[in-house]
């Protein structure tokens, strides 16, 4: 097995979550507090939110579909702002951009339910972050697999998911060490492809198992 | 009083692996170790009794465990001190306010004479709920930081309560509200601490099929047939009758058996004309169980719980509803109204169903009683919802990072 130059660092991760001082009732309201909220805010409830609802394994993506369906009863939008992936997303402005475009299309073409109240408010919140490298380092494969057991979700989460914003790249933080340390361009790939919408996040974990094992086996 | 938590037979942290997973845990214990020697002071109005002091209990002895150095203290006042106290909690729910001027004046001066008293040279200190909140006239300037955790629902107070405490709010450093539902526009940082239970607590530790069936036996409850629970007080505003009309519209279509179980009504004289309403209610319909437990009945709410085929809390107005995270904890599917905190514990179709009527109540407890895969699922899920978010490891979890986040980002 090839040495690398930098181990992969684990970290540990824990969110705080500040309650923003915007609320929606209605749509025309959801679409003014899109569009002011903060960039934490959005994260809180695209990124973030799917992190903290990691044991549900269907239909539930983000907290505005959540939202649009449960306490506005409106399906066919919280269909739509479901299907937005967050992992196409280098930047929160374009998934900001994204759910407005949608509400707006949604509130043009549906006037009537875009007037309607919703049994519950949206409560706009921001996700604080605050990291720690932890003493754990992998310098191969089998170091990597040995430590990936003992990450928390969200620290999986972090390095799985959010890593895509931070790094700017349609990839993470696995996948990235892989090809830019391992030289094993395949593992990144199908890293890549692990689908965490139709996964749980610890079904993801276990995937990421499978395919490291398989690596390890070859 | 000052309490150190020191004692032997305190459940430790290693006992919380098995419930939370080892990776939570070396989260805590890496959080800790940035905060090691640190110091917290935790302020309240009450050694025992009440969510926030049986909270403080587990909190205080785990973070101690963790190398902080946490020091419990209970402000001291007279029974005058603690009715005003009463009035201004009624009036930040909302409700009409009696107070006059002597009222205030015996606050600020109970708060005075605490601030005498008590020694405030932590790093960190927590002051919780309105009683204690002037305390921080103790902070010396530019000295710690200082955190208002409310526990009570401040979004619609009385205007002349408010404005008499809002000056003390205004001077923390952040406020931690249960939910945003329960937060209002303040100047100063509001941060989400949601209340929590304890997994290994007599009311929620896992219980032998025996231990369960022999409660049962004592209340007359067939252990075959289906049952339907709400635990909670005999309070109107837990609607306990409008559960009696969603179970007689059940009953038309499922065979099933009510449990209404809670306490209050021996020392709440508005309890016992509840408890004579929904008895009027019943009549004598023997699938009708209504108990009235006494507040050491912990075990046999635990065994309540776990029996139930489905979880009721059908409440017209509700704080935190601590009741539907035990329920949630003990994998039962829950249908509980859209009030308070509970939706943000019941995410709708996911970890239970949230209703807004007597017969949503009625139609989605029927769906579930006919759906036991659906009902086990979403059962499963609110358990592990709990388990992420309103556990007590959690709340240490929010602690610390509260705390790591104050000392990374202060302005001072």
């Amino acid at each position: 097995m090839k040495s690398v130059e930098h181990p992969f660092r684990f970290v540990t991760v824990s969110y705080l979550t500040r309650i923003g001082n915007q609320t929606a009732r209605t749509l025309p309201e959801l679409l003014d507090g899109l569009e002011e909220c903060s960039d934490a805010s959005i994260f809180y409830h695209t990124f973030q939110s799917l992190g903290r609802h990691h044991f549900l394994t269907e239909g539930f993506s983000n907290d505005f579909a959540q939202w649009a369906l449960a306490a506005l009863n409106l399906p066919a939008l919280a269909e739509q702002l479901a299907t937005l992936d967050i992992r196409s997303y280098l930047v929160l402005t374009d998934l900001r951009n994204d759910l407005l475009r949608i509400t707006h299309e949604y509130c043009r073409s549906h006037t009537a339910e875009a007037e309607r109240v919703a049994f519950e408010p949206f409560h706009f919140c921001e996700s604080l972050e605050v990291t720690i490298p932890v003493a754990w380092e992998a310098w191969t494969l089998e170091e990597f697999r040995h430590w990936l057991e003992h990450l928390s979700t969200s620290s999986f989460h972090y390095h799985f998911l959010s890593s895509r914003l931070r790094l700017g790249l349609r990839t993470n933080d696995f996948s990235q060490w892989f090809e830019n340390e391992l030289e094993l361009p395949d593992l990144a790939k199908n890293t890549n492809q692990i689908d965490v919408y139709t996964n749980t996040i610890e079904g993801a974990r276990v995937q990421l198992y499978k395919i490291v094992d398989r690596e390890l086996a070859a | 009083m000052s309490l150190t938590k020191t004692d032997p037979h305190v459940i430790s942290l290693d006992d919380y692996v098995p419930v939370v997973g080892a990776p939570e845990m070396d989260t805590l214990r890496a959080l800790a170790a940035q905060l090691s020697g640190r110091t917290v002071q935790m302020v309240n109005s009450t050694a025992i009794g009440g969510g926030v002091a049986e909270i403080l209990n587990r909190l205080i002895p785990l973070i101690q465990e963790l190398g902080l150095h946490p020091r419990w203290d209970v402000i001291t006042g007279g029974s005058d001190f603690f009715e005003v106290t009463k009035e201004f909690h009624n009036a930040l729910h909302g409700g009409p306010c009696q107070a006059r001027k002597e009222h205030y004046d015996l606050f600020l001066a109970t708060n005075e004479l605490n601030r005498q008293r008590l020694q405030f040279d932590c790093e960190f200190t927590v002051i919780h709920d309105p009683q204690p909140v002037a305390l921080i006239d103790a902070r010396a300037k530019q000295q710690g930081h200082w955190i208002w955790r409310c526990h009570i629902d401040l979004s619609h107070p009385n205007p002349e309560v408010w404005e008499f405490l809002r000056p003390f709010i205004y001077r923390y450093d952040a406020a931690l509200f249960s939910s945003p539902d329960f937060a209002r526009r303040l100047p100063i940082p509001e941060y989400l601490a949601y209340p929590c239970i304890d997994p290994l607590s007599e009311k929620n530790v896992e219980l032998d099929p025996q231990c369960v069936s022999g409660v049962l036996e004592r209340f007359g409850i067939d252990p075959a047939r289906p049952i339907v629970t709400q635990i909670s007080r005999f309070d109107r505003l837990k609607d306990p009758v409008g559960v009696i009309r969603a179970y007689h519209i059940v009953k038309r279509y499922r065979d099933c058996q009510l449990v209404l179980a809670g306490g209050g009504a021996s020392d709440d004289p508005e309890g016992e004309e509840v408890l004579s309403e929904v008895r009027r209610e019943a009549g004598d319909d023997p699938d009708i169980h209504i108990l009235n437990l006494p507040p050491w009945s912990a075990l046999e709410i635990n065994a309540l719980q776990r029996a139930s085929t489905v979880i009721v809390q059908k409440s017209l107005r509700e704080g935190f509803g601590l009741t539907v995270t035990e329920a949630l904890w003990k994998r039962k599917p829950v249908v509980a109204s859209a009030v308070g905190g509970i939706p943000a514990q019941v995410i709708h179709k996911h970890t239970g169903l949230l209703v807004h009527s007597v017969e949503g109540t009625a139609y989605q407890i029927r769906f579930l009683l006919s759906n036991p895969a659906l009902a086990q699922k979403m059962g499963e899920q609110g358990h592990e919802h709990v388990r992420e978010n309103f556990l007590i490891t959690s709340n240490v979890k929010r602690y610390l990072t509260l705390f790591l986040y104050s000392l990374t980002h202060s302005q001072r």
